[in-house]
């Protein structure tokens, strides 16, 4: 192909355009739109001058509803995606009273067509396959999964993986802690899947699985909490075969998500994001580690 | 219409009023044409009422997205042998559970038919069973009996989640199979029992030889219904952690937000159901024929 002079000088400032907009983007926060205007009136919203956020029904500690009056009350502003939901909006420029909150199933969620939420915050874990039918914002939290079983079970002592290939385990689905248990533990009996750590814990209790995968978070409610008698084995090692990144979950496309991630940016580099984990999410004591 | 009426005119108009008069097609002959044009308008009007409705819904918006989701061949290939063996264990499941549920829903309706002041603490006890069992959603039933029984830890009960949801399953269809045992059991005329009863066979031997043979046969319909019904509820014991077929592709439309494998088990249930549906009817008909043919 022909290029003439004067058409390669066009392209070549095109490119030196490109590279300048390339740079820019360095510069910005990590998955943030520099065209996307977070302005309060411009924002993407379902509802006019509301965030509407969507969460699970119900809503557990140590995330949201933390604090004998406040179980299932997102509200309360407890629990760590509750004060990080909170936070962000008021990042964004709402007041307390412009967050709504809406409840969904697992369906509504991922079923295509309009949502009536802005964002779902439940411990999405983000994948990639996850990532090609909705939007996730960039990590908020990066958690381990753990093993919760009874005090006088004979895994309760395990230290390794393959301490493991005979226990019967359970896991809710849709979470990491099911990929893991399947793709990383593979133990010899199917792990059995339930809707809810709830349905996990009440066969835990009925004697139809020895041991329960949850994230180490999740692990401490169900044994202070859910599950008498009940211990924290261990928390796993990292697995690429199941990542464990927390993202806000949005509408395929929704242009919300770069405002959003931008909030967050600010509560990353101010330290109130580690300040909620070390308030609702760390606990004293270390949880010894089941190693490969 | 108008073509019709032509045809009809033009094929022989004398042959209905003279019979015999005129060498003419048999009316066997005939009825084989009309039932021809009928297959042809009904295949014709099908075919464009599915074509309408396809258009219908291809041209929304929203198709190219749905489509992603839900008529996915990379996910539907993927997602295939999880969902056909959790479906087979959904046919085993509720292979084992429709014989126990025909053979204890039979005893219970058996019990209530019993007449006398005798039997009435056997009759109340049914009659509050399956007034009990009929009054509790069934998705609370597996809830309850799976995970309650199993963590009172009795000596010698097993606590498999299989074995309680199947169990659950066949507690709640007795209830209402035996009220349709029922039915057929008080369809057939009372002069059978008292004459069964006159001939010097007991309560029990009336039932077994003379009542339950003829009411079975009545409400066999029925019976196939709750097949068909069954063929689908033993689904629900995934909430119990049992990987049957539906759970399976819930797994898999929760891991990759894909909801191909639902499609994938819906025509697995299809293959069964529509078929058992068929037989129901093709049956039913030819029940109805033969009773007719006997002129009852």
């Amino acid at each position: 192909m022909l290029v003439s002079r004067s058409n390669l000088a066009r392209l070549i400032g095109l490119l030196m355009a490109l590279a300048l907009v390339a740079a820019a983007c360095g510069g910005e926060a990590e998955g943030v739109d520099p065209d996307v205007s977070c302005e309060f009136g411009d924002l993407n919203l379902v509802n006019p001058a509301v965030l509407t956020v969507a969460t699970g029904e119900p809503v557990f500690p140590p995330w949201m509803g933390v604090g004998d009056d406040n179980f299932d009350v997102p509200e309360s502003k407890t629990g760590f995606e509750g004060a990080l939901v909170y936070a962000l909006a008021a990042e964004l420029g709402f007041s307390d009273d412009q967050v709504v909150w809406e409840r969904t199933g697992f369906d509504e969620v991922i079923a295509p067509g309009p949502k009536n939420w802005d964002f779902n915050i439940q411990q999405y874990s983000i994948t990639e396959a996850r990532d090609q039918v909705v939007d996730f914002s960039v990590p908020y939290y990066t958690t381990r999964q753990a093993l919760v079983t009874f005090a006088t079970s004979q895994f309760a002592t395990a230290t390794s993986i393959d301490d493991l290939k005979d226990a019967k385990l359970g896991a809710a689905i849709g979470t990491t802690s099911l990929d893991f248990v399947e793709d990383v533990i593979k133990p010899n009996t199917e792990v059995a899947v339930y809707d809810e750590n709830v349905g996990a814990e009440a066969a835990m209790i009925a004697g139809q699985i020895e041991g329960l995968v949850v994230d180490l978070p999740t692990a401490y409610f169900v044994t202070a909490v859910q599950v008498a008698d009940s211990v924290i084995v261990g928390q796993f090692e990292e697995s690429a075969a199941a990542p464990d990144d927390y993202g806000m979950l949005f509408a395929e496309g929704n242009p919300l998500v770069s405002c959003i991630n931008a909030a967050l940016d600010v509560l990353i580099s101010d330290g109130k994001l580690q300040e909620f984990e070390d308030e609702w999410l760390t606990q004293d004591g270390a949880i010894p580690v089941i190693g490969g | 219409m108008a073509k019709r009426y032509g045809s009809a005119l033009t094929s022989s108009p004398n042959d209905l009023r003279s019979p015999g008069l005129w060498p003419t097609r048999r009316p066997r002959q005939r009825m084989r044409e009309e039932g021809a044009r009928s297959a042809l308008i009904a295949a014709a009007s099908t075919v464009v009422v599915i074509a309408l409705a396809l258009w219908w819904i291809l041209s929304s918006e929203a198709w190219p997205a749905v489509q992603k989701q839900f008529f996915n061949p990379t996910n539907f290939r993927e997602v295939w042998p999880d969902v056909a063996g959790g479906f087979w264990l959904d046919i085993r499941m509720f292979l084992v559970a429709e014989v126990l549920i025909l053979a204890f829903a039979l005893v219970l309706a058996m019990i209530r038919a019993l007449r006398g002041p005798a039997f009435f603490p056997l009759r109340a006890l049914v009659i509050v069973f399956i007034d009990l069992i009929r009054g509790i959603p069934i998705i609370l039933l597996i809830l309850v009996l799976g995970f309650g029984i199993p963590a009172l830890q009795l000596r010698g009960v097993p606590n498999s989640p299989l074995f309680w949801g199947v169990t659950t399953l066949v507690i709640s269809y007795s209830a209402y199979t035996a009220e349709v045992y029922r039915a057929g059991i008080e369809s057939v005329h009372e002069s059978q029992r008292m004459s069964a009863r006159s001939l010097g066979l007991t309560q029990v031997q009336a039932l077994r030889y003379v009542l339950v043979p003829q009411a079975i046969r009545n409400v066999i319909p029925a019976l196939l219904n709750g097949f068909v019904s069954l063929q689908k509820d033993v689904a629900l014991v995934f909430i119990l952690g049992v990987r049957e077929g539906v759970r399976e592709a819930q797994i898999y439309a929760a891991g990759t937000f894909n909801y191909t494998g639902y499609i994938a088990a819906t025509v697995l249930f299809l293959l069964v159901s529509v078929p058992v549906a068929r037989f129901t009817d093709w049956y039913t008909d030819r029940d109805r024929k033969r009773k007719q043919a006997v002129g009852v």
